[in-house]
């Protein structure tokens, strides 16, 4: 092997050892293989929890006594939209969510039907994804129990996608679930709060409770609900509003 | 794996002598946790950056009461960066709380060069700590199992009766102290203050590691309650999951000052290629 040959084997493991050590580690995990397994591995790690985990267990459920004193508000805690104004004014007396998609009979609700169905109750403990948990006592329509009403087409469905009244910016908020965790029986439409009609702040009059999920997939002000097979042609595509738009992971169960 | 641990007669154990020393098992898991454990430090910042405050219990967010806390927060001469644990505070303006990045002043907890990814991006810091944690947690769970069939932990990791004597730990301490480190054969085997330290990260600090990162995940909280139960709720299950990653540092901090101290090229070609030549003694 020639001298210069080796002065420049010798200057490329020099450099590549300054690079490896100046933030290279970044660079590495931003290159495309390596990128597109970072980004992959988000369904590996649902598959595996779910592997290693009952798909309908319970999420822990608490005593009135341990919620939080103050249940912190986050995301949109106000709809500046004018038809939102003028229907929290009036007490949602003309709100309507609508079921579609892939149901054979779809349905409008207004939040009288909504609270004369049958309900469910649980006191439980949000994670937002920034690290933070309250807890708070929830009341609303099991999701399933709104999914069978319309007929939902069980072959063909494979998400739920929930439209939102919120904006950020100009674009709507909105996410997406698997039907395993649609169908899970502490995964309700809320209406109530601890004890009160569901305030502005935490998404009134109707907001998605999923409860083995991060907080960024419950959604708020949910306007409309549909069964989908594919959200790869819904806005951005990744399935979720924080998806979309700062690269949040779809699986949002760590 | 049939790599011979130890030399076989004493007679050939004088200082000088090249003998092996780790096995492959050993080796591979240290450099494999070497690339997984930095960057879940790093990118475990990040996360924390998101939500810079810690709590014990089930709950805990904003208006609640954290026992450490890393902030800033507008003074007189400008953006003041702190650290409180409990009531005590400690001014950290520069390097926690409020730090310089490229001429611009941030008021981000852990500053831009210990964080991965360099720039706040909370959904990235969480893809990385989740690869890191895949390969640590998969690595470690493998590593441990093996070491115990391979008789790793029985023959090299536990501590015989003569050693866990008080004296003995405490003549080790002393040596320690003064940096007298083991010549010879001595020097091919754990001495007790490594025993006891290994066995504490191996079968405490990296568990604790484990168990507490999927004690924050909602989805395992369900049919895992019982994490959930053994820390005391998620917020505990986070603080813990700091309180151990520190220790972890601080482990590496000593495991580093340790190998420089007792010869860096001689302990690290010995967890490279499993050669080590035995320091001889000095007298």
């Amino acid at each position: 092997m020639s001298v210069s040959r080796r002065g420049m084997m010798a200057r490329g493991a020099a450099l590549l050892g300054t690079g490896a050590a100046l933030g290279g580690c970044q660079r590495i995990l931003e290159t495309g293989p390596v990128s597109d397994v970072v980004y992959s591995l988000d369904e590996f790690t649902r598959d595996a929890q779910r592997l290693v985990t009952d798909r309908r267990a319970l999420a822990p459920e608490y005593a009135l006594s341990q919620r939080s004193p103050v249940f912190r508000a986050n995301g949109s805690r106000t709809v500046d939209t004018p038809e939102y104004r003028r229907m929290l004014a009036n007490g949602f007396a003309d709100y309507r969510v609508r079921i579609g998609g892939l149901v054979r009979r779809p349905l409008e609700l207004s939040l009288r039907d909504l609270t004369n169905l049958p309900a469910r109750t649980q006191v439980t403990k949000h994670d937002c994804v920034e690290g933070w948990s309250a807890i708070g006592a929830w009341t609303g329509t099991p999701l399933k129990l709104l999914l069978d009403m319309a007929g939902l087409d069980r072959t063909r469905a494979r998400y739920i996608l929930f439209r939102c009244a919120d904006n950020y910016g100009d674009t709507p908020y909105y996410e997406t679930i698997d039907m395993i965790e649609a169908f899970h029986p502490q995964t309700i439409m809320a209406w109530r709060m601890n004890g009160e009609m569901l305030p502005e702040r935490h998404g009134a009059p109707l907001r998605l409770r999923v409860e083995r999920q991060l907080g960024y997939k419950h959604a708020k002000f949910v306007t409309g609900i549909e069964a989908i097979a594919d959200f790869a042609n819904v806005a951005g595509g990744k399935g979720g509003y924080w998806e979309d738009s700062a690269r949040y992971a779809w699986w949002a169960g760590i | 794996m049939a790599i011979p641990e130890q030399v076989e007669t004493p007679g050939d154990t004088a200082g000088g002598r090249v003998v092996r020393r780790h096995r492959l098992s050993t080796r591979l898991w240290h450099w494999t946790n070497v690339v997984a454990v930095f960057t879940l430090l790093m990118s475990g910042l990040m996360i924390f950056n998101a939500h810079p405050r810690l709590y014990w219990g089930h709950y805990g967010a904003n208006y609640d009461t954290a026992w450490l806390q890393i902030g800033a927060r507008d003074t007189d001469a400008g953006a003041e960066g702190y650290v409180r644990v409990g009531d005590a505070a400690l001014r950290t303006t520069g390097v926690l709380g409020v730090w310089e990045k490229e001429g611009r002043t941030m008021t981000r907890a852990f500053p831009h060069w210990m964080t991965l990814p360099n720039y706040y991006s909370l959904a990235d810091g969480r893809r990385y700590h989740f690869l890191g944690a895949w390969i640590f947690g998969v690595a470690g769970l493998l590593y441990m199992l093996w070491s115990i069939a391979n008789r790793h932990v029985a023959r090299d990791l536990l501590p015989t009766k003569r050693e866990l004597r008080p004296r003995h730990i405490w003549r080790d301490i002393r040596d320690h102290a003064r940096l007298r480190f083991p010549t010879g054969a001595a020097a091919a085997r754990y001495n007790i203050l490594q025993k006891l330290s290994y066995l504490a990260v191996l079968f405490v600090i990296l568990p604790t590691i484990v168990l507490t990162g999927l004690g924050m995940s909602p989805f395992m909280n369900a049919s895992w309650g019982w994490i959930l139960d053994l820390f005391g709720g998620r917020q505990s299950a986070r603080s813990v999951h700091f309180i151990a990653a520190f220790a972890l540092v601080l482990f590496i901090i000593v495991h580093i000052a340790m190998v420089l101290l007792a010869g860096p090229v001689n302990e690290i070609r010995s967890m490279i290629s499993g050669r080590f030549r035995l320091p001889e003694d000095k007298r």
